[in-house]
């Protein structure tokens, strides 16, 4: 990528701080996901804000509630709220019901299949809907605190405590688990479908390689990980939660089993949150003083997108092309950059 | 308190054995003209009437951790439960978590002091434990939870008082102090308590652990009917009016007192390695502590393995430099503490 040109012997870092459009959202922001041209930045309650090239911004309203899980394949959002609702919003800004939690609890967790079908959590049930078939449902041991779909056939990983439940919803008696002690959050398969990793309550990840289940610990955080995200072509898994980024090696066969991850661009500041971008070996990340850096996996050299100051940067994304990031704080003063 | 507790949502955690009257108090909490919005957390949910805006349907999931230590629970739903309200924050005050009639207190308690995000917004105010005057004696000798209730508590609201005399309401109070003369005490009808006295007690406060002399000592204004001559009477059978003394064999209470100055290199490690060891059987524990060659007045409360303490001001012009420290829990090593502690203090 051509605008990516920290100067090699530079005293200070390149910053192109003076390129942002600055968004000011007013609301808390969790997440941003691109849907065509516009950010879709996702608020702590009620509201997303779609904010476009020129920075407009159009706030649609998708739940009565908190908004505590969301998910999105580039097409549409899916979302679940503690209304007991699983909504979807598409590109122009419709709003679709897609399930209601009979006894409207949270729906804690949602994943999105790249066929279109989804799934939602409340409790200890998670749901799958795919198509025009019949919603399937499986209880696990305890609360999910994860769903995510395998990237090959209609296979969903449920993480929750002490392990996770493998699931083939169109086979009956298919459901497999993957034991290890402790609490599992989020949960990610590796885009070649060779690794699952679930980020745990304790500040750790864990991995298993499908082939054969064996473990992979992966340790050493000072705080729990938030936000992870696969680098382009999925041979890096990158985490926030420690001051560097810690970026976990998925490109052997044995994935990061023996071997250090990279840690770059530290700073005074934990990782909140980052983002890879989608076709170069670069990545976003935003810091917990308001930072927010762009790094280049090869050689840690990093560039200055914005300067801290503020609350913790809670969402960051790059559109489907790679040529927009976005990006917002806790409190919803946010940017875009156009690269 | 500093500005970043106060800013801390406060937290009240709502225990007590089946059928107290748990479900009453929270009610009166609701009803009551305060102008706060609460965030309720109860476990049968939809079962019970709760007129509330903000009530979250737990699961009651007692996770371990992973760090080594068996007594090192916590209450997985409440850690989820918590990030979610986080993202309504500025649509209620204060959050009140009811627990079972079942429930062990301690895994609640820790959850707001092992989880980093937990602990960022939210702070525990205290523990509350709704007992039955009538039933609460059997439930003492039967049910191993009722008794860690009624240790665990800040704030033990005895209710129903109007259905024993007052024979039985002195005898059911002396079992209480027998495995917590700390905590405050409330007699009530129907749970009418005084919002002030069961919110906002700060008693996980470092800067609140002001006075940890045992309740029952104090001049307690809802005992202008009773007899104040303490007769410390051992005997158990000995109907008088006085306070009768209960000891009970599982559960106690232990106090250290000393106005010599400890040895801080001394009492941290000791402290340290009692909780390690001990710490499966210390429900809670306070202190404050007056340390050698330094002005500034120690305190410490801890749960369980987890200590937390801090210097707290300095101590005042021609006030005691008094160590106290007290530990509620099951079949304490009495001895051993004593002499623990009698180690730590400099000769």
């Amino acid at each position: 990528m051509k605008e990516f040109t920290p100067a090699p012997e530079s005293a200070s870092i390149v910053s192109v701080t003076d390129r942002v459009k600055p968004v000011t959202l007013g609301m808390a922001v969790t997440s941003v996901h691109f849907l065509k041209d516009r950010a879709a930045f996702v608020g702590g309650e009620e509201n997303v804000a779609f904010v476009d090239a020129n920075c407009e911004i159009t706030t649609v309203a998708v739940h009565s509630g908190g908004i505590l899980s969301t998910v999105s394949d580039g097409k549409r959002l899916v979302m679940g709220g503690d209304d007991g609702k699983v909504v979807s919003l598409d590109a122009k800004g419709e709003v679709t019901l897609l399930a209601t939690d009979p006894k409207r609890r949270w729906i804690d967790a949602v994943a999105l299949h790249a066929d279109g079908a989804f799934a939602w959590s409340a409790g200890k049930t998670a749901t799958v809907k795919s198509g025009k078939a019949e919603e399937k449902l499986i209880d696990v041991p305890s609360t999910v605190g994860g769903l995510a779909f395998a990237p090959k056939g209609l296979r969903l990983a449920i993480a929750h405590y002490n392990g996770v439940t493998l699931w083939f919803p169109n086979m009956a008696g298919s459901a497999e688990f993957l034991p290890w002690a402790g609490s599992h959050h989020a949960v990610t398969f590796s885009p070649d479908n060779k690794f699952l990793v679930t980020a745990m309550h304790e500040p750790a990840l864990h991995g298993w390689r499908l082939a054969d289940n064996r473990h992979m610990r992966m340790t050493g955080y000072p705080g729990r990980v938030r936000s992870m995200s696969w680098s382009a072509g999925g041979k890096g898994l990158a985490t926030s939660g420690a001051d560097t980024v810690i970026i976990w090696p998925f490109g052997s066969k044995d994935g990061p089993m023996g071997k250090e991850p990279a840690m770059l661009a530290p700073l005074q500041a934990r990782v909140s949150a980052v983002a890879c971008h989608p076709k170069n070996d670069i990545l976003a990340a935003g810091y917990s003083d308001g930072t927010v850096l762009m790094v280049r996996l090869e050689d840690g050299a990093e560039i200055l997108v914005r300067r801290n100051g503020t609350p913790p940067v809670a969402a960051i994304g790059w559109n489907a092309k790679g040529t927009l990031l976005a990006f917002a704080d806790e409190n919803g003063d946010g940017g875009l950059l156009e690269l | 308190m500093s500005d970043a507790t106060s800013q801390k949502i406060p937290v009240t955690v709502l225990t007590g054995y089946l059928g107290a009257g748990k479900t009453t108090l929270l009610n009166r909490i609701l009803s009551e003209n305060h102008g706060k919005k609460y965030a309720v957390i109860v476990n049968e949910f939809g079962e019970i009437g709760i007129d509330n805006d903000l009530i979250i349907g737990a699961d009651e999931e007692v996770f371990e951790m992973n760090n080594g230590c068996i007594c090192c629970t916590v209450r997985g739903d409440l850690v989820r439960i918590m990030d979610g309200l986080m993202k309504r924050k500025g649509k209620f005050d204060a959050i009140i978590v009811e627990t079972t009639g079942l429930a062990d207190p301690a895994p609640v308690a820790q959850t707001f002091f092992v989880d980093e995000d937990v602990q960022k917004n939210a702070r525990l105010d205290a523990v509350v434990t709704v007992a039955d005057a009538k039933w609460l004696s059997d439930r003492l000798k039967d049910a191993p939870e009722a008794k860690n209730q009624i240790a665990f508590a800040d704030v033990i609201v005895l209710n129903k008082t109007d259905l024993v005399n007052k024979g039985e309401l002195a005898e059911v109070e002396a079992r209480i102090r027998g495995i917590n003369p700390y905590a405050k005490l409330h007699r009530t009808e129907r749970c009418a308590v005084a919002l002030a006295d069961v919110l906002d007690r700060g008693a996980f406060d470092l800067d609140r652990i002001l006075d940890i002399e045992p309740a029952f000592l104090e001049a307690d204004d809802h005992d202008h009917d009773h007899d104040h001559h303490h007769h410390h009477s051992h005997d158990h059978h000995h109907h008088d009016h006085g306070l009768k003394h209960y000891h009970d064999e599982e559960m106690q209470s232990l106090s250290l007192k000393t106005d010599k100055p400890l040895d801080p290199n001394v009492f941290m490690p000791w402290l340290q390695n009692l909780v390690q060891v001990e710490g499966g059987k210390i429900l809670r524990s306070k202190g404050i502590l007056a340390f050698h060659d330094d002005d500034d007045r120690y305190v410490f409360q801890g749960v369980h393995m987890m200590l937390e303490g801090n210097h707290q001001r300095k101590w005042k012009e021609g006030e005691p430099r008094e160590s106290r420290l007290v530990f509620i829990g099951r079949e304490l090593p009495e001895e051993a503490i004593r002499k623990g502690f009698e180690s730590c203090i400099v000769s």
